[in-house]
């Protein structure tokens, strides 16, 4: 498609014979440029392509200063589009947060859709405010309990899990908070070296582990004049006073012989800081829910110290 | 100083689009084009209000892209996204397919199927519809601009945005319920990318179709470059026999001297019915889409003047040089099939065979299993050992089906879940798994206090009558003999 004017072959421009098309003038080791014209439209379409870019630059921050950059005249900022968006989020999930701050931590498992959320909502605040202490997936450590297994200090219903997030553990300052003290049988001269001996091969021996039948046997005297009050008679312990059941398979401080004399020499008295004073209702329920979803979760039993305890029946007590 | 040569002219660097006027034509080619166009804008137009009836739980469209639930319904075959290997293999066999056509008849594609010949081609026919033809056309776009032509110009372009709009709107139907989201979307309940969608794809039709036309395919595809390096001496393409055309001479001057002159008549039919606008008896050209419609065109002038068809023809240029040398002309279906051809089909029909087996394999059940990191397992109480998995279980048909979840490798092994309370543990599970649909369960397993870490199996079987099942191999982890705080 020959341009349709004739230019003289001035410039080194010429007619390219095979094509019949004018050589634009350039020449490279004999390479030359035919002048095969641009279609218009093409031409338009880069200057509206200019003209955007000016426009893009005007409105939206583009132009980098000396402490920052200019700002558009739109004001646009990839902050504060997320600060919008998170706003809308926030917005968008008060309904369901509402709903579950204003209802019980029972009811929230006969609403499948709230438990779901709450249980995402509760997943994601225990990573931000308990995995420092019980680990990321609830398993806890050495002196911080697991939270996926059925053995529960304090009581492991959902309700119960509220209470003690609520109040935490031993938390200072916190009036209602769970507490108790076990003494230090060794640290406080209650007991003697050989008596604390003993008394842990008893303790060993109701899980089933004998390090010595003799020792054992003098154990028990020990334990039945120092420790049943709290860990009650069999040993199984007493919620009400968070004291651990000592005939199951976890051991909170170690299970071996030296742990559990070190535990009665020194006692152990874990704290939890009481989370009603940081956290929202909302979030303290999901919390609960997320707990006692992890798999050892307890369904509701009321206490002896209840007041009204529900009809038998009711398929709450733990055999 | 004596003054310097004068500057010649700047070289003009733009111009503007050269109107084309195709001129109608009949011929066996435009007829095919007919019969391509009829089948192209059919289906497209169609397709989406075609039912197909899945059952109660699934779209009964019959061809439906379900973004919002990542499925993909294509008649009696449902696609879900890990299964998008099968839209990836049709996308292979069309690219493939492509080269099966370039290789055999060169740019049909471009000449006859590619939707912006199609859609070109109907504007066209409107421009002759409202215009008249090429002549008509030529004068009214050279009339100066008066309440006439402004009337028709304005009655021309509105049938342009009835056919975009119909285009862009017919689109959205594969993307939802047709029926359901043609009401909605005169109502105005339809979703805002539906709007967008059907303004974004009506403004491209109305343009490229109404006025871009041949410039897309001259400045904007690639697949005419592409195709240049895939065109040889033996790929079919519409050429220009000059030998037997040159030098061109009107009748008249051929029956004073028939040896000197060739039978091209110089007419310019050909030029004439090209909708790019170029000129076949220049050769071959990035320009020249292979609509054969100047075929048509000659074959018409040359059986007026009782000459043979063919002047311009579909021909190979080995075959061209054959029939200059003398040799008689070979039919156009030997050329059809030559190795490349061959060799591009085999490899065509081998990926559609392999697709076609593993569509009629594939299972419609599966199991996949996510185990618990964290923690890796879980002393319960009594020495117990619990792990917690995450099962997803896969129903593709369009009816809920019962299954059972079986755990194998795992002696006294037992299994509950958020529904089924530990007291009712056991070893198998049954579910039942909703219509075309993935069922997460949690389900926590539990072994005697002297389990030992291991492989498991969770073995799922539908307990309906049609049956299947699929099995899911994970780890069973429990402490390691020598963990002294247990001891």
């Amino acid at each position: 498609m020959a341009s349709d004017k004739q230019l003289p072959a001035s410039a080194g421009r010429r007619i390219d014979e095979p094509t019949g098309v004018e050589t634009v003038g350039h020449e490279w080791d004999g390479i030359e440029e035919l002048n095969n014209p641009l279609p218009r439209w093409w031409v338009i379409t880069f200057w509206i392509t200019v003209v955007f870019a000016l426009a893009y630059v005007v409105v939206y921050p583009a132009i980098p200063m000396l402490s920052k950059g200019t700002e558009g005249l739109w004001g646009w900022s990839s902050r504060g589009q997320l600060a919008d968006e998170m706003a809308k989020v926030q917005a968008d999930r008060k309904p369901m947060l509402d709903a579950i701050g204003a209802m019980g931590v029972e009811q929230i498992a006969g609403d499948p859709k709230l438990l779901a959320q709450a249980k995402a909502g509760g997943a994601a605040a225990f990573k931000q405010n308990c995995a420092q202490c019980h680990g990321s997936g609830g398993k806890g450590a050495l002196g911080y309990p697991n939270l996926t297994d059925r053995d529960w200090l304090w009581g492991g219903s959902a309700q119960e899990i509220e209470v003690t997030l609520v109040n935490g553990i031993r938390a200072p300052g916190a009036a209602s908070t769970r507490t108790s003290l076990m003494p230090s049988f060794g640290k406080d001269g209650i007991l003697q070296a050989g008596q604390i001996g003993d008394t842990a091969a008893y303790v060993l021996s109701l899980s089933g582990k004998h390090p010595s039948v003799a020792a054992a046997q003098r154990g028990a005297a020990m334990f039945a004049a120092n420790c049943v009050t709290c860990h009650s008679a069999d040993g199984k312990g007493l919620r009400a006073f968070g004291a651990p059941n000592l005939t199951d398979a976890v051991w909170l401080y170690g299970g071996s012989r030296d742990a559990v004399v070190g535990s009665i020499s020194k006692a152990h008295a874990g704290v939890m800081p009481a989370w009603g004073s940081k956290l929202d209702a909302a979030t303290i329920k999901m919390l609960a829910v997320y707990v006692h979803s992890l798999g050892g979760g307890e369904q509701f039993a009321a206490t002896p110290a209840a007041a009204a305890p529900p009809a038998d029946g009711s398929g709450n007590a733990k055999p | 100083m004596p003054s310097p040569d004068p500057k010649p002219p700047a070289p003009v660097l733009y111009e503007k689009r050269k109107a084309i006027f195709p001129k109608a034509v009949d011929g066996r080619f435009r007829r095919f084009k007919w019969l391509v166009m009829a089948l192209t804008l059919g289906v497209y137009y169609i397709t989406p209000w075609l039912r197909w009836d899945r059952g109660p739980y699934v779209p009964n469209q019959a061809v439906l892209v379900d973004l919002a639930h990542r499925r993909f319904y294509m008649f009696g075959i449902e696609i879900w996204p890990q299964e998008f290997y099968f839209v990836a293999g049709l996308l292979i066999m069309a690219g493939i397919g492509l080269f099966v056509i370039t290789s055999a008849v060169g740019r049909a594609w471009c000449g006859y199927s590619c939707p912006q010949t199609v859609w070109t081609d109907l504007f066209q026919h409107v421009d002759r519809l409202i215009d008249g033809d090429r002549n008509a056309q030529v004068r009214l776009q050279d009339a100066p601009w008066g309440p006439a032509k402004v009337a028709r110009r304005a009655f021309k372009w509105s049938i342009y945005l009835v056919i975009s709009f119909w285009t862009g709107g017919a689109w959205i139907m594969y993307f939802a319920d047709a029926p359901t989201l043609t009401i909605d979307f005169w109502t105005g309940q339809a979703a805002g990318v539906a709007y967008a969608t059907v303004a974004v794809l009506t403004a491209i039709t109305f343009l490229f179709g109404g006025f871009m036309r041949e410039q897309v395919c001259i400045y904007m595809c690639p697949w005419p470059r592409i195709q240049t390096a895939m065109l040889d001496e033996k790929s079919l393409i519409v050429t220009y026999k000059d030998w037997r055309g040159e030098p061109r001479g009107s009748a008249k001057t051929k029956e004073k001297n028939p040896s000197g002159v060739g039978d091209c008549v110089d007419c310019n039919q050909c030029v004439n019915v090209c909708p790019t606008g170029y000129d076949i008896r220049n050769g071959p050209d990035i320009a020249c889409i292979t609509c054969a419609l100047c075929i048509d065109a000659c074959d018409q002038v040359m059986t007026q003047l009782g000459r043979p068809r063919g002047l311009i023809d579909y021909a190979t240029l080995d075959d061209c040089k054959l029939e200059r040398e003398g040799h008689a002309p070979r039919p156009v279906s030997k050329a059809l099939f030559h190795t490349r051809t061959l060799i591009y089909v085999g490899v065509w029909s081998a990926i559609g065979f392999a697709l076609l087996f593993a569509l009629g394999s594939r299972s419609r059940i599966d199991i996949s299993v996510q185990k618990d990191r964290n923690p890796p397992y879980t002393i319960e109480p009594d020495g117990a050992v619990r792990n917690d998995y995450t099962l997803k279980l896969l129903n593709m048909e369009g009816r809920p089906r019962p299954m059972r979840i079986a755990l194998e490798g795992l002696p006294g092994g037992l299994m509950w879940t958020d529904d089924i309370s530990q007291e009712k543990a056991a070893p198998v599970l049954d579910v039942t798994v909703g219509a075309d649909q993935i069922e997460p369960v949690r389900v926590y397993v539990i072994a005697p206090a002297n389990a030992t870490q291991r492989q498991i199996r969770f073995v799922l079987k539908a307990t309906d009558a049609e049956g299947g099942g699929d099995v899911s191999e994970n780890r069973f982890d429990a402490p390691g003999g020598d963990e002294g705080e247990k001891n």
